[in-house]
């Protein structure tokens, strides 16, 4: 029925099935849609958030699909600014997921606002002071660009193409997208590390807090590096998803071979200053404020160090000895551990960076504060899942997002 | 222009803890003065609005041992270092504003559009997000006070020393030829209101007021010196424990050794 829009050379699903599949998690997304109408209409009493938590599970949400999302930038970094061609056969699905992401990312801010009709005024009333406010620019210009980077890839739909018009313009973008994908890895190094720095700043939470490099705390420059570590781990792990879930290969094996060695150097790097920090931070840092490093993992339900050996140990230190090795990279079952293992860890961080920081006392009259989202916050988390499961069912079907896909995938009849 | 007039001032407080009885006037008063909300079922303290909170401490011994101690807590209003407050400098849209005028740490609420970056930034837990708009019960909107704007749902508040009552009596003065007020013309409701005379009020750094000389005694200290969000209550207490609950030290740290700032 649609067969005219989907790429020459491949094969994909009945019509019937896919909008079966589609229907499946429109269910989903509409119950996202739900909840979201609920928090703008009746407000944020909807959510289980209080005075100690205002930022909780959404804010969380916002800062982990941006740094998986960070394979975006840092796959086009590697391909136009350091000239790894191998990548130019990924790109094009890193790029979706980094426009899923941070679509995602500026959806949930707008849900999470008390007041979404003022959003606004973080541009026109813009502090720029605040660490928020380098997030809200940045994410803004940034998602511009992953749209313009988005846009050649629709335009190369098979019957788009034929549109002599949509044929040039999507010739002359791809000519000029090392000047997007520049600005876009410029944009990215800033807005990541402001939303480390929305942490690092905050003087009066000693766990959040870190000194730093003239107005930047070291977050500023951990959030940038983890982002660009475990972002690809987080294309590599849907790459491979939706190679089970279509039972194809999709892209030959040197070129996840490249990025998985890239991104096991980089987390290994990563994981040494993220291990120094935590050093500095509870010799020097919280020590000065009368507190130990106990004083954050211990008396309390939940945040044990258990936390801290999960995310630097378990989601750190493994995945990146795996990646590092050929051995480890070569195994279908080892690069699948190491992968989930990062993008667990960089969302553990991300959780401490925002949750443990509410959670912890400062006042020493005070106790620990936990908090479980509502179902209205947990729907509006999945809401972007299900979008994003949504946007890549239908770029897949009738856009050239693999490249490599025809020729691993040779179709008889043709 | 105002600037070249009226001298700086930092407006702040000291109270006596060894006066506080916990009556709870202070919350009383600040909350009819100012048109705080409240809602039917307040048991969830972590969404009730109290821009005046009195704290329980204990000593942590038991009976015949245990002390009891309560701690009132307004907003700090932070002047931070050289007026970076911990939830100014943090505001997105410049909805907060420490002003050098006066030394008040106020909140916009017209500007406010519910971030809530700065109640993350607050150690003190002082700044407080309306998760519901405000519904008075019958007829008391008639007895609201008209000079503070009711806030509306998705926006933070906090303790504001009462700005309008500064604002009223500087129209006052002003009215009588002056440029400066007296000590007593500007006070807040909860000081006003405290039945021991615990809260007193005034410029801290004006040395004929009573808030300099207070500041000084042996017994003062404020919350979370440390931190250096160098706020504007200082306390009072005679018992070395309530003075210790006041800040985290290590066990082989002396009560009192941050003394930046004063």
């Amino acid at each position: 029925m649609d067969s005219a829009f989907i790429p020459e050379g491949v094969k994909r699903c009945p019509f019937s099935q896919f909008l079966a599949g589609l229907g499946v998690v429109g269910v989903v997304l509409a119950w996202g849609i739900y909840a979201m109408l609920l928090c703008w209409l009746k407000g944020l009493n909807q959510t289980n958030m209080n005075d100690s938590y205002g930022f909780a599970l959404w804010i969380w949400a916002d800062l982990a699909i941006i740094a998986l999302g960070g394979g975006a930038f840092f796959s086009g970094f590697l391909k136009y600014i350091v000239g790894k061609d191998e990548l130019k056969n990924i790109i094009n699905f890193a790029v979706l997921i980094g426009f899923i992401c941070y679509s995602s990312a500026l959806l949930i801010l707008a849900i999470d606002i008390g007041q979404p009709l003022r959003g606004w005024f973080i541009f026109w009333h813009a502090n720029v002071h605040s660490m928020l406010t380098e997030v809200a620019f940045c994410l803004s210009c940034y998602f511009g660009v992953l749209t313009i980077e988005y846009i050649p890839l629709i335009l190369e739909n098979r019957k788009i193409d034929k549109i002599p018009f949509f044929h040039n313009l999507s010739h002359n973008m791809h000519e000029i997208m090392a000047v997007f994908a520049s600005t876009g890895a410029f944009l990215s190094c800033f807005h990541q590390g402001s939303l480390g720095g929305v942490a690092g700043v905050l003087f009066g939470r000693p766990f959040a807090y870190r000194e730093g490099l003239l107005v930047w705390p070291w977050t500023f420059f951990l959030f940038t590096w983890s982002a660009a570590a475990y972002g690809p781990c987080f294309t590599i792990f849907l790459t491979r998803l939706l190679e089970k879930i279509t039972g194809k290969k999709l892209v030959k094996d040197n070129v996840i071979d490249l990025l998985a060695k890239i991104s096991g150097w980089m987390i290994f790097t990563y994981i040494i200053a993220k291990i120094i920090d935590t050093w500095y931070w509870a010799a020097v840092t919280v020590h000065s404020k009368g507190q130990t490093l106990m004083d954050f993992y211990d008396d309390n339900m939940f945040y044990g160090l258990w936390i801290l050996v999960a995310e630097i140990v378990v989601g750190g230190i493994f995945p990146a000895l795996i990646l590092l090795t050929k051995k480890g990279r070569n195994s279908e079952a080892l690069l699948w551990t190491a992968v989930i293992l990062a993008c667990l860890g960089v969302c553990i961080n991300r959780w401490v960076m925002v949750l443990q920081v509410m959670a912890a006392p400062v006042l020493p009259f005070e106790d620990w504060a936990l908090y479980y989202p509502s179902w209205q916050e947990v729907a509006t988390t999945i809401l972007p899942v299900a979008y994003g499961i949504i946007l890549v069912m239908i770029s897949y079907r009738y856009l050239p997002i693999f490249p490599q896909e025809k020729e691993l995938n040779p179709i008889e009849s043709y | 222009m105002t600037q070249e007039y009226r001298k700086e001032k930092k407006y702040g407080m000291v109270i006596d803890l060894d006066k506080c009885t916990g009556c709870g006037a202070c919350m009383v008063a600040c909350m009819a003065e100012n048109n705080v909300p409240f809602r039917d079922n307040e048991t969830d303290k972590l969404k009730s609005i109290t821009w005046m909170r009195v704290y329980q401490l204990n000593n942590g011994k038991s009976y015949p041992n245990e002390e009891i101690c309560y701690l009132p807590r307004p907003c700090m209003h932070c002047e931070g270092h050289n007026g970076h407050s911990p939830c100014v400098t943090v505001c997105p849209a410049i909805a907060t504003d420490y002003d050098r005028e006066t030394g008040i740490v106020s909140q916009i609420i017209t500007r406010c559009f519910g971030c809530r970056y700065c109640m993350g930034a607050c150690p003190y837990h002082a700044r407080y997000f309306n998760w519901w708009d405000p519904v008075w019960p019958d007829g008391m909107e008639k007895s609201l006070s008209p000079n503070v704007s009711p806030r509306m749902r998705g926006v933070v508040e906090k303790c504001t020393f009462c700005f309008h009552r500064y604002q009223l009596a500087y129209e006052k003065a002003a009215s009588e030829g002056r440029r400066e007020l007296r000590e007593n013309e500007y006070q807040p409701s909860c000081t006003q209101a405290c039945p021991a005379g615990a809260i007193t009020f005034g410029d801290l750094i004006n040395k004929n007021q009573a808030v300099y000389k207070m500041k000084k005694d042996p017994r003062a200290f404020r919350l979370l010196e440390r931190l250096g969000t160098n706020p504007k209550i200082y306390y009072l207490s005679s018992r070395e424990w309530v003075r210790r609950a006041g800040d985290n030290y290590h066990p082989d740290e002396e009560t009192g050794i941050v003394k930046n700032h004063r």
